[in-house]
This record gives structure tokens, C-alpha cells and sequence, in this order.
């Protein structure tokens, strides 16, 4: 056999098999400094006053407590909105239409909603809720988020639900139970733990999500738990602060990136250790 | 609640037809409610389901209900008009699609070799110990919030370019009669190669872990065929993995660029914010999404406001479009492996 052949099929799989370990270790490697300067910019500006004070004037010394709080309430009531919807439309997916053709289109769309760009959505609720108010207020914020959440929980719904084995209704509507019954005290009880992931996750999306916030709710210098009027939230404030020219505001902004980053890491670390046995696609 | 209705259910079931007539009454009645209440839920599950399309068809009609001032005072020509003037009330929409597909080109030009690159690690060469932990950091990857690239690009990365890549590159390639217009200009640090390279990053996750989930999916007997008659494993995932999972890839590519032609917010801090189409890739440019972020709560009139409403309606159909190819190429596959 020809040994040059050999030799240079040898030689192009080492070159290949290292440029993807050199790709792989690109890739961790971006991860890895990212996150060294968010914990170096961050920590330094980290302190209780960023818990306790509210948003400062330009110069003068402050924290990030109304935006904390207002992205607190924000996500709150966007993932009390979203959430029965989307388990709702998930159950009928899976349980009462899992091969009907409204429930093939409905995961269709809720694909594309899942990764539609969030701006749109902002300016869809823009249209629909501050345009004929005339004012820009928290609430259409919260169903802005909504709108991102409903999708996330929609997929992880549907995708736990299957996972039901067949036998547990069976048993459960051979000894007479509704069907209603039958979901409500059966599949939601098997399929928990997946769909906690999914609201899990819904919650990390848009705790960091901020174009869709920049023309619903807003941005509100001073402290406001008024649902009416505009809200202060994180991604928002980080992003004002960040582009002013004002030292101690980017200070602040980069603190707020951090707070950001690590509840979302977090919150996604736990929702893995909760479906560790089953990963959802 | 819910104890005594339980015990009703079980009774409704076990008790047989031997029953008195107020007691069969009483069971008639039972089995009516549960009927009604299994109609309600199913009604409701139903209507939730529904509301998804509603989302979708309500985002649709209220993009075109108000983009249309826009439309009706420009026509077509909106799309293809570079001038964006508010003052004069002058819109056009070039500037904005031009950088929105320009970015996400040099965006998917890094991050498809480099994402596939990772797959082929993680599923041909990776140990099996580190398989898991490796693929849940490049899922983290992903779930960083956007604002988060666009702080570290603004502050970090824009600053580095500025002083390391981008005067590297006008200096090599100022003299080659193409390239040089692509990188003319001073190093500004922002810009559309910066939009772009971080978009990079940002898309990398997503093209990673659906390339790993479809090279996963590989009959393993198809491999070990290919390796039994003596394949190197490059030759292994490019002459079998590759060609096998082709539509799959091609799904999670086009997924990956639907992210990155709707991202907003990473884009938005070094773009620059230049309504300008110029050759340049160091030059600052706008993106759709960049554009509307910045300038929506500042638009005064009707007529700006309608524009950039036109603009979220281009970006929409635009994704839309690639999303519902990369949706269907990859249904296709998973119908050809599950």
C-alpha cells in the first residue's frame, strides 16, 4: 500500500481532530472571560448600599434597589400571566389533541415564537397596550415578558408530558377517572419535575431579557410599585447606565450585569439538577 | 375540596347497577358534573393552544397596522433607501437591513466551522467523563442575557479590537485592492466586524448543542462500518456523520441565524448606530433591531414612529422566514431518525 497516502490521511485527521479540541477549548475559553470580568468589574462595586439605594443622579453615591425590585415584580407577575397559559396549551398538545392538526400548527408557531426576536415583541405589546393608553406603564412590561415566557413553558409542557408513560392513564381512566381527573392528578404529578425546569427556565430568559422592556415598561428613576405607571428594571437600568458617560453609573451597571448573570446561572443550574435524568431539547 | 370530590369519583366508579333510584339519580348527577367539568378543562386547554396563534397573528397585525403610514408615504422604495432622516422625515430602510444581514453573515461565518468543530470534539473525541460537563458550559454560554455581551463587548472587547485586531487588519490588508475597502478606515473599536464577532459568540451555543444532538443521533452501526473498513474518525464524520445529519445542520444553522439577525442588545452597544451603507466592515452601521432599541422612545411624529414599526416588521418576516425553514429541516430529520 501506498504509504505516503497513509501518512497524509494520518496527518490531515490530526490536524482536524486538534483544530476542534482548539475550537472546544475557544469556546470554554470565552465563558471563562466573560465571567472573570463580570466578577472583576462587579465585585468592586458590589456592597449593601447596592441592595438598600435607589438609582443615583449622575455623581452622586446610590444602589440598584428599585430596579431590583422592579424586575422582581416585573418577572413575578409575567410568569404568573404566562405560566397557566402555557401549561394549559401544552396540556392540550399532549393530552387531548397530542395528534390533531391544530396541535402539529400550534407547535409549529410556538417554535418560531420561542425564538422570534424579542424587540418585536416589545413592539407588538407597544401597540397593543401603550399606543391606545397612551402611556407607557410596568403592566405591559409584564405581559411583554409574558409573551417570551408562554412559548418556554408550551415546549417544556408538551415535552414532559409525553414522557408520561400511556399505562399510568390507562390505569387511572380504567378505574372511571375523568379525563380532566386524569391529567390533573396524574400526568401533572409525573411530569413535575419537568415542568418546574420549564417554568425554571422561562424565569432565567427573561430575567435578562431587556428589549422588550425598553418601550413597555419603560425605566423610572425613583421608587415605583405603581403597576400604572413606567417601572425600573435591571436589564433596562444596565443598559442606560452603561452607555452614559458617568464612571459611577457604569460602575453600578457592571454590579447589575453580575447580579444578573449570576441568578440566571443559577436559576439554570438548578433547573439542569432537576431534570438531570431527562434533558428536553 | 378536593378530598370529598376524589371520594365521589371512586364511588361513582365501584358502585354497580344494584342501586336505589334517588341513589342513581345522585350518580347521574355526579357523572354530569364530571362530564361538564371535563368538557370545561378540555375547553380551556383548547382555547390556551389557540392563544399561541393569536400571539403570532396578533404581533403580525399589529406590525402591519402600524408600519403602514410608513409604507403608504415611502412604497417599496422604503426598503431600498439608504437616507434615514428624522428631521426631514426622510426613512429608508437599506442601512438597517444591510448591517442587520452584514453582521450576521461575519457572524455565522466564525461561529457554523467553529460550532461543528466543537460537535465533532464532544461527540468523536471528547472522554465520556467530560462529555456532560463540557456540553452543560456551552448551554451556559447560551443562557447569558444579551445585555451581558453587549457590556462586555462595549467596555472589554470593542477597546481590545480597537487596539489589537482591527489595526492589524488595515495594516495587512490596505495594500489588496478587494479587502481594503472591506477594513478602510481608522480603527473605531466599534463597528460592524465588532457586531459581528460578538453576535459570533452569542450564536456559537446554539449551533453547538444542536449540532451535538443530531451527530448524537448517528446509527452507531454506520460509524463502526466506515472505521471497520479502516476510516480515520475525520474521515468518519466527514464522509458519514456529516452527509447523514446534512438537513439537521443545517436546521440548527439556520436556527442560530434567526438569533442572530433578531439580537438586539449586544448589537446595539458597539454597533455604533450609523444609518450608513458603507463597504467598510470597520465603519459604524445599524441593525434593524439596534436601530428600533435606540430610537423608539426618542421618535417624535407619527411618520418615525410608523418607520420603525416597518423596520420590526421586516426584521419579522425575515426571521420568521428562516426560522420556518430551519423548523422544517429539522423536523425532517428527526422524522427520518426517530
Amino acid at each position: 500500500m501506498d504509504s505516503r497516502l497513509y501518512a497524509a490521511r494520518r496527518r490531515r485527521n490530526g490536524i482536524m481532530l486538534g483544530l476542534s479540541l482548539a475550537a472546544t477549548l475557544l469556546g470554554l475559553g470565552w465563558l471563562v472571560v466573560i465571567l472573570v470580568v463580570l466578577l472583576w468589574e462587579g465585585f468592586s462595586g458590589l456592597s449593601l448600599a447596592v441592595f438598600t439605594e435607589m438609582t443615583p443622579p449622575p455623581g452622586a453615591d446610590g444602589g440598584l434597589l428599585n430596579p431590583i425590585i422592579g424586575s422582581l415584580i416585573l418577572t413575578v407577575l409575567a410568569v404568573l400571566i404566562g405560566t397557566p397559559i402555557g401549561i394549559l396549551a401544552g396540556t392540550y398538545m399532549a393530552e387531548y389533541g397530542r395528534y390533531d392538526r391544530l396541535s402539529s400548527v400550534v407547535r409549529f408557531i410556538n417554535d418560531i415564537l420561542l425564538s422570534a426576536p424579542s424587540i418585536v415583541v416589545g413592539l407588538f405589546i407597544y401597540e397593543i397596550m401603550v399606543a391606545p393608553l397612551g402611556h407607557f406603564s410596568g403592566l405591559a412590561g409584564a405581559v411583554a415578558l409574558a409573551v417570551i415566557v408562554i412559548p418556554v413553558v408550551v415546549r417544556t409542557t408538551e415535552d414532559m408530558l409525553i414522557l408520561v408513560p400511556d399505562q399510568l392513564r390507562e390505569a387511572a381512566v380504567s378505574i372511571g377517572t375523568p379525563r380532566a381527573f386524569v391529567i390533573a392528578k396524574v400526568c401533572y404529578r409525573a411530569a413535575k419535575a419537568g415542568m418546574i425546569t420549564g417554568v425554571l427556565l422561562a424565569i432565567a430568559r427573561i430575567s435578562g431579557e431587556t428589549a422588550p422592556l425598553l418601550f413597555t415598561a419603560l425605566n423610572n428613576q425613583f421608587w415605583s410599585t405603581n403597576l400604572n405607571a413606567p417601572m425600573a428594571s435591571l436589564p433596562v437600568v444596565i443598559f442606560q447606565f452603561a452607555l452614559s458617560p458617568y464612571q459611577d453609573w457604569q460602575k453600578l451597571a457592571w454590579t447589575g450585569a453580575l447580579i444578573i448573570t449570576f441568578t440566571v446561572l443559577a436559576l439554570s443550574i438548578t433547573a439542569r439538577a432537576l431534570s438531570a435524568t431527562r434533558k428536553p431539547s | 375540596m378536593q378530598p370529598a370530590r376524589r371520594r365521589s369519583v371512586v364511588d361513582v366508579a365501584l358502585q354497580g347497577n344494584a342501586v336505589e333510584v334517588d341513589a342513581v339519580a345522585a350518580r347521574a348527577k355526579a357523572l354530569n358534573r364530571l362530564r361538564v367539568g371535563d368538557m370545561i378543562f378540555r375547553a380551556l386547554t383548547r382555547t390556551a393552544a389557540i392563544g399561541v396563534l393569536v400571539i403570532l397573528g396578533g404581533v403580525i397585525i399589529s406590525l402591519i397596522d402600524g408600519s403602514l403610514p410608513a409604507f403608504r408615504a415611502f412604497g417599496l422604495n422604503f426598503l431600498f433607501e439608504e437616507r434615514w432622516n428624522p428631521v426631514t422625515e426622510r426613512f429608508g430602510a437599506l442601512a438597517p437591513i444591510y448591517g442587520t444581514l452584514v453582521t450576521s453573515f461575519i457572524a455565522m461565518l466564525i461561529a457554523v466551522p467553529i460550532g461543528l468543530l466543537i460537535a465533532v470534539f464532544l461527540t468523536e473525541l471528547c472522554p465520556m467523563w467530560l462529555r456532560r460537563p463540557i456540553g452543560i458550559a456551552i448551554e451556559l454560554l447560551a443562557g447569558i442575557p444579551s445585555i451581558i455581551y453587549g457590556i462586555w463587548g462595549l467596555f472589554v472587547f470593542a477597546p481590545f479590537l480597537q487596539e489589537t485586531l482591527q489595526p492589524f487588519l488595515i495594516a495587512t490588508f490596505g495594500n489588496i485592492p478587494v479587502l481594503s475597502t472591506l477594513f478602510a478606515g481608522p480603527p473605531y473599536g466599534i463597528g460592524m466586524l465588532t457586531a459581528g464577532l460578538i453576535l459570533a459568540i452569542m450564536v456559537l451555543p446554539f449551533v453547538t448543542s444542536i449540532s451535538r444532538d443530531v451527530f448524537e443521533a448517528v446509527p452507531p452501526v454506520l460509524k463502526e462500518a466506515a472505521y471497520g473498513v479502516g476510516c480515520t474518525t475525520w474521515e468518519v464524520v466527514r464522509y458519514v456523520v456529516v452527509p447523514y445529519t446534512r438537513v439537521g445542520v443545517i436546521g440548527g444553522v439556520m436556527l442560530g441565524l434567526g438569533r442572530a439577525l433578531g439580537e438586539t442588545m449586544a448589537v446595539t452597544f458597539v454597533i455604533g448606530n450609523a444609518h450608513k451603507v458603507s463597504a467598510s466592515l470597520l465603519a459604524p452601521g445599524t441593525t434593524i433591531s439596534a436601530t428600533i432599541a435606540n430610537e423608539f422612545t426618542e421618535a417624535v411624529g407619527d411618520l418615525y414612529t410608523s418607520s420603525l414599526i416597518a423596520l420590526g416588521l421586516i426584521l419579522f418576516v425575515i426571521t420568521f422566514i428562516v426560522l420556518a425553514i430551519a423548523r422544517y429541516m429539522l423536523l425532517r430529520i428527526e422524522r427520518r431518525i426517530g
